[in-house]
């Protein structure tokens, strides 16, 4: 069963159309990950998920019902937002309950659901007191809780860790994957981070311009991007792009090699001077620039010698660089 | 903390500036207290004494106590005052949240039309007003003069109000919408409870004026019931023979219920007014 279907979907405000045309199917059990830079509408088709927002045109489709006309309260959905949006007046257990009370379900399923949400998220040290007195982390989780007691079809989640410290952001993350295993319920994730959606996701759908770049496997992006966007996008540091590139590459074209496919060789196709060195430890990024005065990032594993001012050339194999052509759509080699 | 914070000496002159304010502003309340408590021969002779013995006396307060009328004006002015703030903070918060969370056609027209009424004072159309009160026969009843002042503060209320309640999370009215809260729910549970400082705030801004004002009651409800205080007051002043002690024993007292409810609404006050300042 699929759990979510949207069909030519299009959301404008006034003049202007944030979102084009979305196609997109979600499984049963799937995690799918929307990711694009700010602007790009990622929030905005989440929120039409949600039913938040009406679809200007096409039509959502939640668990075979399509759901345009349905309030997001009957939709079977469940959403953790980015600030956790927790009711200020009501304790961590009633935040969680809200939403049972209002479906009148009675008492003995309230309390157990609630039960097991608090032990599966390891809360129960804080169900009396109320957000205020909460850690960002602690908070967050009782959001998530407060989505899981109401066992909904699809699981939205808006960016849920940009508030959180990076430590504190990589546990919660890792919860999460947790959580969806568990459950195995199906989820759509909403971020700006490349890392999270190449760590989380089955699926993750690359949007730009309120349009669906390109939808695959987290390895199928990166090993086989359709255009420069997808390209540039995941992938961290980025992948290089040369325009004055030692290959055969088309008119107003672009060469793309990723930074850990380049290597320090003593006779090379590209030749420059470091311009910066960041050591990790676990591996090094030199800053490149070109004598055809373009900018490289090269990936180094392990701890390496070479300092800034230095000359270096560069090499790398040819099936492992990306030609796009004048449009930035993939070419062939 | 800066320099300028933790030098001593600008601590003192902004106490002493602040000090100075607080003396200026209190003067002429001071001056009415003491004077209503003292016999008509001392207020003249010496306006600015401290009762003694000598000049102590509470027949300005005898006087208004023996105007039986007068715990019926106390009355009114509460009634009107109390009222018109409920209508002032019920609709125009309500107006305020439209106006704040739903795209409509013509939003920012609207908003302009009701912000319009902060510029034009209202008391221009008074004429229209009473002729208005009369037809509908509400003249010499306390609506008149609830219906006028909650129409008098409703443009600034939703102005101020309208700008804390977009300040006020998405997030948080989207989660009720998910759980399914009503929007009736989402506005008096989640969101009055957030904006509550600034409620205390123009419940105070609007508060006085009402309490104060002399020119409605005057001209829509001066039969003798519904009389307000500050028009009641105005019995112990003639054109020939003013009772002074009278007159400054009715301010005295009058000042008592609006600095109770000013009391209630400050600690609200304090935090709206510096919610954006020490957050």
């Amino acid at each position: 069963m699929t759990a979510l279907t949207l069909t030519n979907v299009h959301k404008s405000f006034g003049e202007i159309e944030v979102l084009k045309d979305i196609n997109l199917t979600v499984e049963d059990g799937e995690f799918v990950v929307f990711v694009g830079p700010s602007g790009c509408g990622k929030s905005t088709l989440l929120r039409v998920i949600a039913g938040l927002e009406d679809a200007s045109s096409g039509t959502v489709n939640i668990g075979g019902d399509v759901v345009n006309a349905v309030p997001p309260a009957k939709r079977g959905i469940a959403m953790v937002f980015q600030s956790y949006a927790l009711y200020p007046h009501l304790s961590v257990r009633d935040n969680m309950a809200l939403g049972l009370r209002q479906e009148k379900q009675p008492k003995s399923v309230i309390e157990e659901r609630v039960e097991k949400a608090v032990e599966m998220l390891d809360l129960a040290a804080y169900v009396d007191r109320r957000p205020s007195d909460l850690s960002g982390g602690q908070r967050q989780r009782v959001a998530i809780g407060r989505a899981i007691v109401r066992d909904p079809k699809l699981f939205l989640f808006d960016e849920p860790l940009s508030n959180l410290d990076a430590a504190l952001r990589m546990n919660t993350r890792i919860e999460i994957a947790e959580l969806h295993r568990t459950l195995s319920a199906s989820m759509i994730y909403v971020t700006h981070d490349q890392t999270e959606a190449m760590t989380l996701a089955d699926k993750i759908v690359v949007l730009r311009d309120g349009r669906v770049e390109q939808v695959g496997s987290p390895m199928e992006l990166y090993n086989n991007p359709a255009n420069q966007f997808v390209a540039g996008f995941l992938g961290s540091p980025s992948m290089n792009f040369l325009q004055k590139a030692p290959l055969a590459i088309p008119v107003n074209g672009t060469l793309g090699i990723r930074p850990e496919h380049l290597r320090i060789v003593p006779k090379g196709r590209i030749k420059g001077a470091v311009t910066h060195v960041e050591r990790l430890g676990g591996d090094t990024n030199l800053l490149v620039a070109t004598d055809e005065k373009e900018a490289l990032t090269v990936r180094l594993f392990g701890q390496n010698g070479t300092n800034v001012g230095e000359k270096i050339e560069l090499d790398f194999d040819d099936h492992a660089a990306f030609v796009f052509d004048a449009e930035m759509q993939r070419a062939a080699l | 903390m800066n320099a300028a914070r933790k030098n001593p000496f600008n601590t003192y002159a902004a106490h002493g500036a602040l000090i100075l304010y607080t003396l200026i502003a209190l003067f002429p309340v001071f001056v009415i207290v003491i004077n209503s408590f003292k016999t008509r021969k001392a207020i003249f002779r010496e306006p600015l004494a401290l009762p003694n013995s000598d000049s102590f006396s509470l027949i300005g307060y005898e006087t208004v106590l023996k105007q039986g009328d007068f715990f019926l004006y106390f009355q009114n002015s509460m009634i009107v005052t109390v009222g018109s703030l409920f209508f002032i903070l019920l609709f125009g918060a309500m107006a305020a949240f439209a106006l704040a969370e739903y795209r409509f056609k013509g939003n920012l027209i609207m908003g302009l039309y009701l912000a319009l009424g902060i510029m034009i004072p209202i008391r221009i159309g008074t004429v229209a007003i009473l002729e208005m009160m009369v037809q509908t026969g509400l003249v010499n009843t306390l609506w008149a003069l609830i219906l006028v002042y909650t129409a008098q503060g409703l443009p600034l209320a939703v102005f101020i109000l309208s700008e804390f309640m977009r300040q006020v999370s998405d997030d948080l009215k989207n989660a009720g919408r998910i759980d399914g809260l009503s929007e009736y729910r989402i506005f008096f549970r989640l969101v009055l409870p957030l904006v509550r400082p600034a409620m205390a705030t123009v419940a105070v801004f609007n508060m006085i004026p009402i309490w104060n004002d002399l020119w409605f009651p005057l001209i829509l409800a001066p039969a003798e019931e519904v009389k307000t205080l500050t028009l009641g007051s105005q019995v112990f002043i003639g054109q020939f023979v003013t009772d002074w002690n009278a007159v400054l024993s009715a301010l005295s007292l009058a000042i008592l219920p609006v600095m109770a409810l000013y009391v209630i609404f400050s600690r609200q006050l304090i935090r709206g007014i510096t919610s954006g300042a020490v957050k």
